[in-house]
């Protein structure tokens, strides 16, 4: 079980509900989990989010592991110049 | 970690004799026999609509080899891929490299052509017809948002609104970040700042314009030589943009004359392709200057208001923002990434960051050295230090008392992991600079800087050459001294003298994808690859040492580049080093190397801190830099040389955003200073030496510690400057640049207001 | 209108091309005698990524028409070098890290060349001065005038003090 938070704008797809609790023990679980729960959310999910975990950015990283208690927070991506 | 052999030292550059030599060889110094020269035909206008091309005479001029226009290029989707670490949409880039319905910019290309010659190539473009029906243009970008402005796109409705507004406006995006009660934090706060700011639009200015050769075969198959920063991204938006199997297209990145992120799209290459596949010869195609400035993508210009509230006692309770960005002719500024890093270097409970992306008529925007930061912390750290003062605190103390810290939740959402704001700010503290006398006119500043960095997608392959020597071969083309780093890395994993370690850049067919040089990502992710490549390499070794002393892998130990048996025990056998094992590597299995394919995350962010004193002359308001110090945490600095290098660029190109750097526009929407002359970017003498600071709290996610460095020493310098100016002067200045006549100006307006009151 | 035809010497030996009137130098050494060490940044002077030395003078081939170039000696990065003995300016580049992208460097080195060929023995003010002309958007200048200063000192027999 870990505590997920949304950031930005995706809280809009998820009727301003911005916490949730989540049983996944991956990135990739946590994004498919809130997609099936909020349909809208899914294509913003897919098309590319950054997730933070406990401090650390993750993007595109759909096997990383998760410890249970986690806190994950999901970003836009991020990029560079 | 036990001694470090390599890594630390400041070794001469692998590829550095090249470079001294002129022997190096950039995007312009490649040709191909047969070579036609292509040429872009681009708008006058700043927004049209395009009735009719018209290319008949052009055709027939003899020398004409190929014509090119949008009837070339397959119309694409209006859909949001991820293109490697980023989104692209493809029906955008299509429109911005070749304009289909309108022109959206002075500079946008409308035709292109190969031709034997310049003068044939010139001659063709001037028989080009192009039938414009000219539209009104906007340029600023709250013009640009208000009602009644000219529309660029009739579809575009503004994202992230609920309900979606009923009207296309020129707001293709709005965005916000934050948490916690605002209301209540104002509320809870003594003292209020509220300001807004303005930016102009700056350019990268990188030296090196952008230029390319295509060759592309009768059966479709083709080979680009272009100065990129990414090169399988390259590939990968001309094979999309030209219908080509990935695999068809072999890209080559020469060295790159500076990227600074605007070389990591295209805009030559795909009209080179489209053109040498139709003429069926090489196509070279080179951006003069004045086409690099007006038709590639600069950042943006902006407008930010920020609302601050803190306690008597030094504590912020409040934080609200609202930035507005242009992105150009179509939509995708930075305005996210800058919402987020605006309050990033606080520990705040009430914040607040709502990012507007408005389309206005001039280039698209591409990447500029942490996109969207630099704007949003001038911004913010400007208002940071008028609550300073007018708490009479001193501005680093009143940092400290707000820093965030690991376990600080950012105001972007997540929390921070080990970070090194705290440290880079005591070192500011500490420093000489920051006690050092001034005298009149002068004034001092300092301001801090967040960049996330990035890791991402990265293939290398390490190969242990017969005779003990290494050939590393990388994807990430290298813009400003990584192969040396890299090399250090290989070399100390594999416990082998480091000028024995030959590091190249191999092209698109030679690796797997590696994601594009940016995001301060090349000496954390390609190092992490290497390093990971090396190792292989040490427990193939092993694995053959122990087939050869026919003793089990895990009695075979590695220590100072030797495999060694682990103890007596294990045998009586002699050490042997890697050049010993290539030496019988044939017989024991054959070629030893490693390859590294990764997708390197725990990317740690950076923290900077710049001190700056100016001098400001009354009489000609030019604002001289007399001391700079930059400070920042660079987890491990790898080569020293390069990160201080890192730091004293990113400081200057701040300091040229500052005072001089900015866009001016006629009343058509033309570009008036699109040359170095006009475009003021700082020489040597308008800057000090530039000193800096490395601090190190190490990444624990990568093998030596590091953090990316590139991006974060352009976020404090406009903020520093700014307020070094107000030291000076006393006077806010909430426009950029602040350049020599508007100094002046103010100057004397605040003068006459005193001498009138 | 017909090509002209050119007659110099570049880095010491005898060359001999054939050029359109509006050719500018630059465009005669990179793409006629493959000299590509030699940069085009702007071709308006501004940049400096040109820097040759025309009889000893230090010019933008940019703003040099290939046809001038007929009786005079032209030196380019090129001929810096004494075989594989580094000039000690190129050297000093090296060691102190004045190099990001490289794409400068060619410019800055005959710029310095020129510097030190004229006043063995600048100050720090004097050298960023004389460089001014040449832009660099990579390094900040540090690295560069630290390295001019130090190559300097050592030519002049001496070691450099650090300002």
């Amino acid at each position: 079980m870990v505590t997920v938070t949304l950031a930005g704008n995706l809280r809009r797809f998820t009727g301003g509900e911005d916490e949730f609790a989540v049983e996944a023990t991956t990135i990739g679980q946590v994004l498919r989990t809130l997609g099936e729960r909020f349909p809208v959310l899914k294509p913003h999910l897919e098309g590319g989010v950054a997730v933070a975990v406990d401090g650390t950015i993750y993007q595109d990283a759909w096997f990383e592991p998760l410890e249970p208690g986690s806190e994950v927070c999901l970003l836009p991506k991020i990029a560079g110049g | 970690m036990s001694q470090l052999k390599w890594v630390g030292t400041r070794p001469i550059r692998p590829d550095g004799v090249d470079k001294v030599t002129g022997r190096a060889r950039f995007g312009a110094d490649f040709s191909m026999p047969g070579m036609l020269v292509g040429r872009v035909l681009r708008s006058p206008h700043a927004h049209a609509r395009i009735r009719a091309i018209d290319v008949s005479k052009a055709a027939v001029l003899p020398g004409v080899k190929a014509i090119v226009t949008r009837d070339d290029f397959a119309d694409q989707e209006s859909v949001f891929e991820p293109a490697g670490e980023v989104t692209v949409n493809f029906r955008d880039m299509t429109r911005n490299i070749m304009a289909r319905e309108k022109v959206l910019y002075e500079g946008h290309a409308v035709a292109a052509v190969a031709a034997t010659s310049v003068a044939v190539a010139k001659q063709a473009l001037k028989l080009i017809a192009v039938d414009y029906d000219v539209l009104p243009h906007v340029i600023d970008v709250v013009a640009a948002m208000a009602p009644d402005a000219p529309l660029l796109h009739e579809e575009m409705i503004t994202r992230g609104v609920d309900p979606a507004p009923k009207t296309p406006s020129n707001v293709s995006k709005r965005s916000e970040f934050g948490f916690g009660d605002l209301d209540a934090g104002f509320a809870a706060g003594d003292v209020i700042v509220e300001r807004e700011f303005t930016t102009k639009p700056v350019h990268q200015g990188y030296i090196e314009p952008h230029a390319c050769v295509a060759s592309v075969s009768a059966d479709g198959q083709a080979e680009l030589w272009c100065t990129t920063q990414g090169h399988f991204v390259v590939r990968a938006y001309c094979a999309r943009l030209l219908g080509m199997e990935q695999a068809d297209l072999r890209v080559t990145p020469s060295e790159i004359g500076g990227g600074f992120g605007g070389k990591t799209v295209v805009y030559l290459e795909p009209l080179a392709l489209a053109l040498s596949r139709k003429a069926c010869l090489p196509v070279k195609m080179v951006m003069s200057r004045d086409e690099v400035m007006r038709a590639s993508g600069p950042t943006s210009g902006a407008n930010v208001w920020v609302r601050m509230a803190a306690t008597k006692d030094g504590r912020i309770t409040a934080a609200d923002a609202v930035l507005k960005y242009q992105a150009g002719a179509f939509q995708g500024s930075p305005v996210e990434p800058g919402a987020m890093c605006a309050f990033a270097p606080y520990d705040l409970e009430n914040v607040r960051a709502v990012g507007y992306d408005v389309v206005v008529n001039r280039p698209k925007v591409a990447a500029y050295r942490a996109p969207g930061a630099p704007i949003a912390e001038y911004a913010v750290e400007s208002v940071v230090d008028e609550l300073a003062k007018i708490l009479a605190i001193d501005p680093i103390e009143f940092r400290l008392m707000n820093a965030a810290k690991e376990g600080t939740r950012a105001a972007y959402g997540a929390k921070f992991g080990s970070i090194g704001l705290i440290d880079t700010l005591e070192a500011a503290r500490d420093h000489d600079h920051y006690k050092a006398p001034l005298g009149p006119h002068q004034g001092r500043g300092m301001a801090s800087g967040f960049w996330f960095n990035i890791g991402g997608e990265t293939c290398v392959s390490l190969a242990l050459n017969e005779d003990g020597s290494a050939s590393l071969t990388l994807g990430t083309p290298d813009i400003g001294g990584s192969r040396a780093s890299l090399a250090m890395m290989a070399a100390e994993e594999l416990g082998i003298d480091y000028d024995k370690v030959r590091p190249s850049i191999g092209d698109t067919a030679a690796l797997g994808y590696n994601f594009l040089t940016g995001g301060s990502r090349v000496t954390f992710a390609a190092g992490m690859a290497t390093v990971e490549a090396a190792r292989e390499i040490v427990t193939e070794a092993r694995a053959r040492a122990a087939k050869l002393w026919e003793i089990p892998e895990d009695a075979v130990t590695w220590e100072d580049g030797l495999v060694k048996p682990a103890g007596d025990n294990a045998g009586k056998f002699d050490p042997l080093s890697l050049a010993d094992i290539a030496e019988i590597a044939a017989k024991t299995g054959g070629p030893i190397a490693g390859y590294a394919r990764i997708n390197a995350q725990g990317a740690a962010p950076g923290f900077g801190t710049h001190i700056v004193d100016v001098e400001v002359d009354p009489e000609t308001g030019r604002v001289t830099i007399l001391r700079y110090t930059a400070i920042q945490d660079a987890g491990k600095a790898i080569h020293p040389s390069y990160v201080e290098g890192q730091l004293q660029g990113g400081a200057v190109q701040g300091i040229g955003w500052a005072l001089n750097e900015e866009y001016i526009y006629d009343a058509d929407g033309r570009m008036e200073n699109p040359g170095f002359l006009d475009y003021r970017m700082p020489v040597a003498s308008d800057v000090p030496m530039i000193d800096t600071v490395i601090v190190e709290v190490p990444n624990p996610r990568h093998p030596y510690g590091v953090r990316g460095v590139g991006e974060t020493p352009i976020i404090p310098p406009m903020a520093a400057i700014a307020n070094a100016v107000e030291n000076a002067t006393g006077i806010r200045f909430t426009e950029l640049p602040m350049s020599p006549p508007k100094v002046l100006k103010a100057i004397d307006d605040a003068a006459a207001a005193a001498g009138g009151a | 209108m017909a090509k002209l035809h050119v007659s110099c010497t570049v880095n010491g030996d005898e060359v001999e091309f054939l050029c359109a009137p509006e050719e500018t130098l630059l465009d005669v050494l990179r793409d006629g005698l493959d000299l590509t060490g030699s940069k085009e940044g702007c071709s308006s002077g501004d940049c400096g990524a040109c820097s040759v030395l025309l009889d000893g003078r230090l010019v933008c081939a940019c703003l040099v028409l290939g046809a001038e170039a007929e009786g005079h000696a032209i030196e380019t990065i090129e001929g810096m070098a004494d075989g594989d003995a580094l000039h000690p300016l190129q050297r000093k580049f090296l060691e102190h890290a004045a190099i990001q992208c490289g794409i400068c460097t060619p410019g800055f080195l005959v710029a310095a060349k020129a510097l030190l060929d004229t006043n063995p023995d600048p100050s720090e003010v004097e050298t960023r001065y004389w460089l001014a002309g040449n832009l660099c958007r990579c390094t900040g200048y540090d690295k560069i005038v630290r390295a001019v200063l130090d190559a300097a000192a050592e030519m002049r027999g001496t070691d450099h003090v650090a300002t």
